[in-house]
């Protein structure tokens, strides 16, 4: 203990504490960022109904009423179908629970068979999207080319060129698409959440989508030249230029030149 | 008179080396030049070497470009691209962006080479506005350096031309927003605009012209310049002889440091291999520009995250700043005050501010001294003021051009930053100021406290007669000379009357009141440094101080 107290005035003790509070974040955020779950082709059954409407009653109802038909402050579930409720449930949007700009995404509260029998109860209630089979989402059918052009013109301009996400007005924002699953990128497609708009058959195609699909998934083998810099364009690498290019340089040259003044 | 070193007395050298030296000597008398350049005292400083890093990863660009243009195809020709770019088989791009595809992905080391090239840019255009910061802020650029600062303020004004022609290259998605925006600037000029967009562009926006164009001006025009402007610039170092920062012995009139040959070409050559080492290594391990995520260019699609490279953001901030607003149309003539203002305004004024300064300042001063020994930042408060007001109104714009980052990283409204901002250009300069301002006559203050006092020692000595004071330790010579060692300007008296005793105007009362306002501005809070009569005054009021050495001070030091 002394011998940190010792430290503490040390020149570069915060440069250490900032490290320590970057790694311990970073490990945080890596224990409670969402994990992401596959939808399976299940069958539904009156038996999930049941269960997705008791479930609905309890985490639900207080919001969205109890018929699911909205209330002042959250909309009519009618009719949104079993992919906006698969969508919205697995990645931790729903049920919401702070006020932001936004539901935001935190920990999934609901196991993969809740959120099917929450699905199902909507469902039941009037049809909608459904959820998509595995073959419809699998990135390995589709063509990342032509997904890339379809990205490029419907989706770059909120998400940025590979999906590292972007800021939209008021303090919305389209989320970087890293971790979000083929059939919840799918599911985002077919019911556009908030301020995404919705992506029907006639404007991408079933097959179109599995492309996108495609293409997103690519982003994530990492790109040729190294590290991508949070894949964030110029100003990320202005950054880097500044810090660690000319940071490194002028250090360089106060070692050579460090004898005079 | 060879270069090689003579060992003997006599005049013929022996060795290989010394022979060919002598023979290139005989006709070139080579040997004059390399002698008198190889005695030149370079000062050693970290700070004057910042100068060599812009200068070195020029080299680097120059040597990378050559690479690049072995490969690179300038034509905005259709193609449809097969290769091993899976996101990007079968599709139909120009020549150029297909050349870039096979530059980075086929090639041996193309990649490699295209990201130290583009590394090596930011570095080389940051590099020049570091540099530029010490010649400011030191005062580097009084006379007889004013030419140099000028011909320095063109190679950053070409270096920012080098980097946009390049990047512009690829014909990308990102880098062609970036032209369509230029396109737009030029259309905003009233009356020619649009005619000059024609001509630029080769008829209507994006033509097929422009990419070959840019081409030209990137790798034979700017470069040549550059090379030209470089080669102008060091030869009017020597010539000026370098600026050493303040110290005993220093003058305006000497140059104290080390000869050019051996110590100061160790340190340099060895320096160039620091930067290109750094360079390297940046372009192996973080990418940069992957054109390949942004697909080829298509007037359409705008990604979110489109900025320009970080030289090029103050632009795109004034822009996103600017209030959409104040387009007028009058008589069917569109007056774009949304895009001329924020991106030929505002940086016109930015930029002729930097060229102009140096004759501003001697102008206010009535300084007609050559001027080789630096100024301590703090002993000219107002340039270090303005100087720092200015980097801010600059950082404020670069943060303006990365709204949205900041919106999302940091989870806040897009609007409210933009707001913000918007309000910091203005405030927050004139506050970067005042603080500046402050802050260097408090450091004044204090250095003059220090030659007068001498350091605190901390000690408080009861004398026998039950007197209690604290002993200071005067400065040493080289302490002292730092600190009194500068001059403080005085405003400029106005010695114009508004009319002539005949009762003509006068015509150069205004310019004169002008003049004496600014330098009212520049010097009417000031610091003297202490005069001798002063220093002596304040010797004889306090003897109580420890004699610097003497063993009586050992004692009560120990
Ligand atoms: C705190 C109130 C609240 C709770 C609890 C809540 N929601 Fe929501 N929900 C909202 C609001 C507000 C919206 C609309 C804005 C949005 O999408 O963020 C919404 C939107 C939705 C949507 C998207 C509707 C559409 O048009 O696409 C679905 C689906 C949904 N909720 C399902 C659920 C489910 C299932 C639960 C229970 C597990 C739940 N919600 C719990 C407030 C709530
Ligand atoms: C107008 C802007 C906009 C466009 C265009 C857009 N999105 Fe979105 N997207 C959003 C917003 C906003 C959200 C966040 C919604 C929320 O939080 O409920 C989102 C969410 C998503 C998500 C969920 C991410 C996650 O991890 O939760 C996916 C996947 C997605 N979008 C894919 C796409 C695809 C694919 C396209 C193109 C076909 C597209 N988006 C086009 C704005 C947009
Ligand atoms: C191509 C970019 C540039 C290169 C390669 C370059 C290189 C150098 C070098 C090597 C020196 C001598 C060492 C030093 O003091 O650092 C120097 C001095 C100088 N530079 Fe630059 N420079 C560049 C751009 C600029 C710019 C943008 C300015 C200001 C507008 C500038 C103004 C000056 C001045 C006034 C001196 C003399 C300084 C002195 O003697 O103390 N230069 N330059």
């Amino acid at each position: 203990m002394k011998a940190l107290a010792a430290r503490r005035h040390h020149r570069f003790a915060p440069v250490v504490l900032i490290m320590l509070a970057l790694l311990v974040t970073g490990a945080v955020y890596a224990a409670l960022a969402p994990s992401s779950a596959q939808a399976e082709d299940a069958v539904t059954t009156a038996d999930d109904i049941e269960h997705g409407a008791a479930l609905f009653q309890a985490n639900c109802a207080t919001c969205h009423g109890v018929d699911a038909v909205g209330k002042a402050d959250a909309p009519s579930l009618i009719g949104v179908g079993a992919a906006a409720v698969h969508f919205q449930v697995s990645t931790g949007r729903m049920p919401m629970q702070s006020n932001a700009p936004q539901a935001p995404v935190k920990p999934v509260q609901f196991d993969e068979k809740q959120t099917m029998q929450l699905a199902a109860y909507i469902a039941s209630l009037a049809p909608g999207p459904e959820i998509p089979s595995a073959e419809a989402v699998d990135p390995t059918l589709g063509d990342p080319a032509r997904g890339a052009a379809l990205f490029s013109t419907n989706c770059a301009m909120c998400h940025n060129a590979v999906g590292a996400g972007g800021a939209l007005s008021e303090g919305k924002y389209a989320p970087a698409l890293w971790n979000t699953t083929p059939t919840q990128i799918y599911e985002a497609m077919i019911t556009g959440p908030q301020s995404m708009p919705v992506f029907n058959e006639s404007n991408i195609t079933p097959e179109e989508k599995r492309d996108v699909i495609a293409y997103v998934v690519a982003q994530r083998d990492g790109t040729p030249g190294g590290e991508n810099l949070g894949s964030l364009g110029p100003v990320s690498e202005g950054l880097w230029a500044w810090i660690l290019g000319i940071g490194v340089l002028i250090g360089a040259a106060v070692w050579i030149g460090a004898k005079s003044s | 008179m060879t270069a090689a070193p003579a060992k003997t007395q006599s005049s013929a050298p022996t060795t290989k080396a010394g022979k060919a030296a002598d023979y290139l000597d005989q006709r070139t008398g080579i040997g004059v030049a390399v002698k008198e350049f190889a005695r030149k005292v370079f000062p050693d400083h970290w700070s004057f070497m910042l100068g060599e890093i812009a200068l070195y990863s020029f080299i680097v660009l120059i040597l990378s470009g050559i690479f690049l243009t072995m490969f690179f195809v300038p034509s905005m020709g259709l193609t449809t691209y097969h290769g091993p770019v899976a996101t990007m088989d079968g599709t139909q791009m120009s020549e150029a962006f297909a050349s870039t595809l096979r530059l980075s992905f086929e090639v041996r080391g193309g990649l490699l080479m295209r990201q130290i090239h583009h590394w090596a840019a930011l570095i080389f255009v940051a590099a020049m506005v570091v540099h530029m910061l010490r010649i400011f802020f030191t005062g580097a650029f009084r006379k007889p350096r004013e030419i140099n600062w000028v011909v320095g303020f063109l190679l950053l004004v070409l270096g920012l031309l080098a980097g946009f022609s390049g990047y512009s290259l690829p014909d990308d998605v990102l880098s062609g927003n970036g032209l369509r925006i230029t396109d737009g600037v030029v259309k905003s000029i009233p009356i020619i605009g649009s005619y000059m967009s024609y001509m630029i562009f080769g008829g209507e926006f994006p033509g097929s012209d422009i990419i070959p164009r840019l081409f030209t001006v990137h790798v034979l025009i700017v470069p040549a310049l550059i090379l030209a402007l470089v080669a102008v610039h060091l030869v009017l170092v020597v010539v000026h002889k370098h600026t050493q920062y303040p110290g005993g012995g220093r003058t305006d009139k000497n140059v104290v440091g080390f000869p050019l040959f051996p110590v100061y070409t160790a340190k340099a050559g060895g320096f160039f291999f620091v930067v290109f080492g750094v360079l390297a290594l940046m372009g192996g391990t973080l990418s940069i520009n992957n054109v390949w995520n942004y697909g080829p260019y298509d007037p359409s699609p705008v990604s979110a995250g489109a900025q320009p490279d970080w030289y090029m953001l103050f632009l795109e901030g004034s822009l996103r700043l600017m209030p959409g607003q104040t387009e007028y149309v009058i008589g069917g003539y569109t007056l774009s005050l949304n895009v001329l203002v924020p991106a030929a305004i505002i940086p016109g004024l930015l930029f002729v501010f930097l060229a102009l300064y140096p004759f501003i300042e001697s102008w206010v001063t009535k300084d007609t001294q050559p001027r080789s020994v630096l100024d301590r930042p703090r002993n000219v408060p107002t340039r270090t003021g303005l100087g720092v007001a200015f980097i801010t109104a600059f950082v404020v714009l670069v943060l303006a051009g990365s709204n949205d980052l900041i919106a999302t990283h940091f989870h806040m409204s897009i609007n409210t930053i933009t707001w913000v901002f918007r309000f910091a250009f203005f405030i927050a300069p004139v506050l970067a100021f005042w603080v500046t301002k402050r802050i260097c006559l408090g450091l004044q203050r204090k250095d003059r406290e220090l030659v007068l006092h001498g350091h605190e020692h901390g000690r408080i000595v009861r004398t026998e007669a039950g007197e209690y004071f604290e002993v200071h330790k005067p400065l040493n010579e080289q302490e002292r000379w730092l600190r009194v060692n500068y001059e403080a300007h005085a405003p400029l008296a106005l010695d114009e009357q508004p009319y002539h005793e005949d009762g003509t105007k006068n015509r150069k009362y205004r310019s004169a009141k002008l003049r004496s306002a600014l330098s009212r501005f520049f010097y009417e809070d000031r610091i003297e440094p202490v005069t001798l009569a002063e220093l002596e005054a304040a010797h004889h009021h306090e003897p109580h101080e420890i004699a610097d050495g003497s063993d009586e001070s050992r004692q009560q030091l120990s």
